[in-house]
């Protein structure tokens, strides 16, 4: 049984605690069995019998029109399944994959919350789902008014003044952030900034984006306690930087100790701070960004804000400003009438332009609805709780683990296995496939890129005690296994719909379609 | 106790206990206590009931295509969705789940990301496609510096007749770099919509011509020999589709000699959504491959040699290459190309040739009765989409078609764009014909 692994290890092989633990939560996988007895599932285009349709259309109530044969296509080899077979592909596919609805994802930096099902409900709402991004003003009132008042209640959350929500992801609001950062040194007759600070342990997508905005970045490096090194910071700042891109809590789960000093630094020296807001679920209502030197900070609000994560995507993401880049923001801009209103203003000459229409609208709506569940109140204890749960994880795993930066954590830490590695040869990446034997989503792995064989772990506050209690233990009992009979690690996972997969050979020769 | 958190009092002290902290509090040591706990002048809570009740209210107040008639297109169109596709994108193992990098556990996304690449390149008649950009405008951006890498050339030219919307949104992507974006002139001339010859407008620096087909006004080109115009100036050819059904009847941009071919994927089976969230469909010639942006799953077998997918070619993307990255693109949109991916195998090829050819046929009507006063400037052959020059300002023919209870089109400068799909029926077709005789005057 799983309910005690601590207890069970004591006296069943890891082996047999494996198999039991992967039958009692076999949520994901059908049937439980040893990966061998699973078969895999064709592909649409093995599945295609043609004749077959899949949907039927109503027939023409206008006359047919005919079309120059020049103009028309060749061929169209697009699978022909009927519509039960089809639901099954995909059903069958959805049970190949690990979800938060079947468990613990703890999954570093992606923040895995729980996605409330009242979302999804009122996104399915045909005002919602069913509204065209054209559409006249006057016929979606609604709409308008929704991303008028979400963008206050972000805005209000963050301690910014005005807030856009056009961008479709993180990435794009690093990408808005900092358009608006070299609009605003550029408004000022500054051109000669061009260098981007970013801290060593920054997400992949800091440095892109400041390319993408055709600036250079400059690598700074993190301290022994796991913060900014602000000494080397303060030697890079002179006359032509652009500004910070700076993410607290960092990606170490650690609030920056000295980060009134940093973003004052950067701003002596004429520079922005631009935040990434992936972790922003440490913070509601303990502190706000805006009032701690940031300038921008784009808000995930896949991740603090409850919308589901879509194997990739959909996100939103939603950036706020202050008064000195509020004429930036991306256009056009929803404006309250005097008649309580609401209207699209595009009379933004300073704007830095469109990136959508009004962003992704139907995560936007679920966001909101998670913000009106919660109240200040809530959300503070919604913070204070990821980070409880983090700190009371990180307590149960430091002595199993090393503990790159012994302190306490926000609402994530990071573990490394390098004791471990030396010890038995047994890497981060063995823990992680072991972990999925258990029927738990490995954590984040060799992430951030500065900790050696390291684990990064976010717990969220959406998980019970009981939970997390396994998840420690299962983390220990491996630990034990490494020692003992450490293939048990380095073949896993044993109990996966598939073994470990040669990604060499996929990326020497790619086959990326049938 | 806040919403969706499972700790018991009980819990939280033996918590505590186990961390060494006296409180909650104590966690925060490190977040300056000036800043700390400030006051968030939000809304109180709202239980699930009045949430629901909220959101309701607010849906309520806009108008759907489910209540009137729509004839609104521009980029995104009112075509029918099976059921099944919306419960497909609502398994909970799906749109619960994240970025497959645990492979392992994520073969079914990776088989559906492996299976929409193989349907992008089908659509497109391309050798490779990536698992998606963010929408159709973005796609355009994101080509748009995709042309420049491989070219090595920075200036871009642009079909007037490119939607306004991706204009606007690839010049965004490409703002910082202040590259010189040259777009054709739109004018009418003998009652009929012309455009600028795009070759003339190419030169040494050109890095890419971008078309759309069917145009923004609903014109389908011939686009025999641009491919070829094009590549004898050393630039590549991007042809971007706006309303993606039209493949399922018209040449695709493969065929037509692309080097780059983007899609809007909302018109195959997604909610319009106030504009999103929708996928952007990306493919390329086959040496292009390793220039595209964003995630690509790839076949390959596992310990046991059974058939397995991954994520592949990663040496592109930001978290591996930080910022020599194809693009910073990290989160997208792979629940939305599950649900194209379903839309696509529910219809077939004979069903999304039904769509296509009905759409048409309904825009086909709708010209053959255009009331007096009005007229079609898009030039034919035409697909589902007509810009119809009007008797007053066509924002003035759409408020009062708004009275009348029609979502009429998209006013520009030239007359209204009005778009048809499968949904309209004739009646509604007849009643769209009314309403402008009488809005006329």
């Amino acid at each position: 049984m799983i309910a005690d692994p601590e207890q069970s290890a004591a006296r069943v092989q890891g082996e047999a605690l494996a198999r039991a633990g992967g039958r009692e939560n076999a949520t994901r996988f059908e049937p439980a069995e040893p990966a061998e007895g699973l078969p895999t599932e064709p592909l649409l285009i093995e599945l295609s019998r043609p004749g077959t349709p899949g949907h039927q259309l109503r027939g023409h109530d206008v006359p047919r029109a005919d079309f120059d044969r020049r103009l028309q296509r060749s061929a169209l080899r697009l699978p022909e399944i009927g519509e039960l077979d089809v639901v099954r592909h995909f059903t069958h596919l959805s049970q190949r994959n690990y979800s938060i609805d079947s468990g613990f994802y703890p999954l570093g930096s992606c923040t895995m919350k729980y996605n409330p099902k009242i979302n999804e409900d009122v996104a399915r709402l045909p005002g919602i789902a069913h509204i065209h991004p054209l559409a006249p003003d006057e016929t979606v009132q609604g709409a308008l008014g929704l991303i008028y008042d979400l963008e206050r209640l972000l805005a209000e959350v963050t301690g910014f003044t005005a807030a856009s929500l056009q961008p479709m992801a993180g990435a794009q609001g690093e990408f808005a952030g900092m358009l608006m950062i070299r609009a605003y040194h550029q408004a000022r007759g500054d051109f000669q900034r061009k260098k981007v600070l970013v801290p060593d342990s920054a997400h992949g997508t800091n440095p892109a984006t400041a390319a993408m905005c055709g600036f250079h970045t400059v690598s700074i490096p993190t301290d022994a306690s796991g913060d900014v090194d602000l000494e080397r910071l303060k030697a890079e700042l002179d006359d032509t930087v652009v500004g910070l891109m700076l993410t607290n809590p960092n990606t170490l789960g650690l609030f920056e100790k000295q980060l009134l000093e940093v973003t004052d630094a950067v701003h002596k020296a004429g520079g922005l701070v631009y935040g990434d807001g992936a972790n922003l679920n440490a913070i509601l209502g303990i502190v706000k960004p805006a009032e701690m030197g940031f300038d921008v900070v784009h808000i995930n609000v896949h991740k603090t804000f409850s919308t589901p994560h879509g194997t990739g995507g959909p996100g939103a993401g939603p950036v706020v400003v202050s008064d000195k880049l509020e004429p930036f923001l991306p256009a056009p801009v929803v404006v309250k009438r005097a008649d309580g209103s609401y209207a699209l203003d595009d009379d933004r000459p300073q704007s830095i332009g469109r990136l959508s229409y009004h962003g992704h609208f139907g995560i936007l709506a679920r966001g909101y609805t998670y913000v009106r569940m919660h109240g200040p109140e809530g959300l503070r204890q919604l913070s204070e709780t990821a980070v409880l749960n983090a700190n009371y994880l990180r307590s149960l795993l430091r002595d199993v683990f090393d503990v790159p930066f012994d302190r306490t954590c926000m609402h994530e830490f990071v573990l490394s296995a390098k004791r471990l590695k030396a010890a038995s040869g047994i890497r981060t990446l063995d823990i992680a496939k072991r972990l999925i034997d258990y029927n738990f989503h490995p954590p984040t792995i060799y992430f951030p890129l500065i900790v050696d064989e390291g684990m990064l772990i976010e717990p969220t506050e959406a998980e019970s005690k009981r939970t997390l209690d396994q998840f420690a233990a299962t983390l220990k009992q491996i630990a034990r296994e490494a020692e003992e009979d450490p293939e048990l690690l380095t073949l896993a996972p044993h109990y996966a719909p598939v073994r470990r997969l040669d990604e060499v050979t996929a990326a020497r020769k790619p086959i990326i379609h049938w | 106790m806040p919403t969706f958190t499972q700790l018991s009092p009980a819990d939280r002290e033996e918590m505590l206990r186990s961390i060494g902290a006296g409180s909650v509090e104590e966690l925060f040591a490190d977040v300056p206590a000036q800043a700390r706990y400030p006051k968030l002048d939000l809304p109180p809570a709202l239980t699930e009931m009045e949430v629901s009740r909220h959101l309701n209210e607010i849906a309520g107040q806009n108008i759907s295509t489910k209540d009137w008639p729509c004839f609104i297109g521009g980029g995104a169109y009112n075509h029918y969705s099976p059921a099944a596709v919306s419960h497909i994108m609502g398994l909970p193992q799906f749109y619960t789940a994240y970025t497959p990098y645990q492979a392992e556990v994520s073969q079914g996304t990776l088989q559906v990301m492996f299976e929409f690449q193989s349907l992008t390149c089908e659509l497109l008649g391309m050798d490779a496609a990536n698992a998606s950009v963010y929408d159709g405008a973005s796609a355009v951006g994101e080509a748009l510096l995709m042309a420049q890498r491989i070219t090595q050339r920075e200036r871009a030219v642009f079909a007037g007749s490119l939607n306004p919307h991706w204009q606007a949104v690839a010049r965004t992507y490409v703002s910082a770099r202040e590259v010189e974006v040259a777009t054709g002139r739109v004018f009418v001339e003998d009652g009929q919509l012309h455009e600028e010859r795009l070759l003339d407008l190419v030169d040494e620096h050109t890095a890419c011509v971008v078309v759309q087909q069917p145009d923004f006004f609903g014109h389908i080109h011939d686009l025999d020999g641009l491919a070829e115009a094009v590549h004898e100036r050393g630039a590549l050819l991007v042809v971007c589709v706006a309303d993606a059904t039209s493949l399922g009847l018209l040449k695709s941009p493969g065929e037509w000699g692309a080097d780059i071919a983007t899609a809007e994927g909302q018109p195959l089976g997604l909610p319009l959504q106030y504009g999103g969230p929708w996928a952007g469909l990306m493919a390329c010639r086959s040496e292009h491959i390793r220039q595209l942006p964003g995630r690509i799953a790839g076949q390959t077998t596992d310990a046991d040699g059974r058939r397995g997918f991954v994520l592949t070619l990663q040496a592109r993307e930001q978290h591996i290459r930080r910022e020599k990255a194809t693009s910073n693109i990290c989160t997208s949109q792979t629940l939305l190309t599950i649900g194209i991916t379903a839309y696509l195998s529910l219809m077939g090829p004979a069903g999304l040739r039904e769509v296509a050819e009905q759409s048409h046929a309904k825009a086909a009507y709708f010209a053959s009765r255009v009331p007096p006063g009005y007229r079609v400037l898009t030039p034919e052959p035409f697909y589902n989409e007509l810009l119809l020059a009007c008797p007053r300002p066509a924002a003035e023919i759409r408020s009062t078609l708004v009275e009348r209870h029609i979502l009429g089109g998209v006013p520009t400068e030239h007359g209204l764009l009005l778009a048809f799909t499968e949904q309209n029926t004739k009646a509604e077709i007849d009643g769209l014909i009314q309403a402008l005789q009488e809005v006329a005057a």
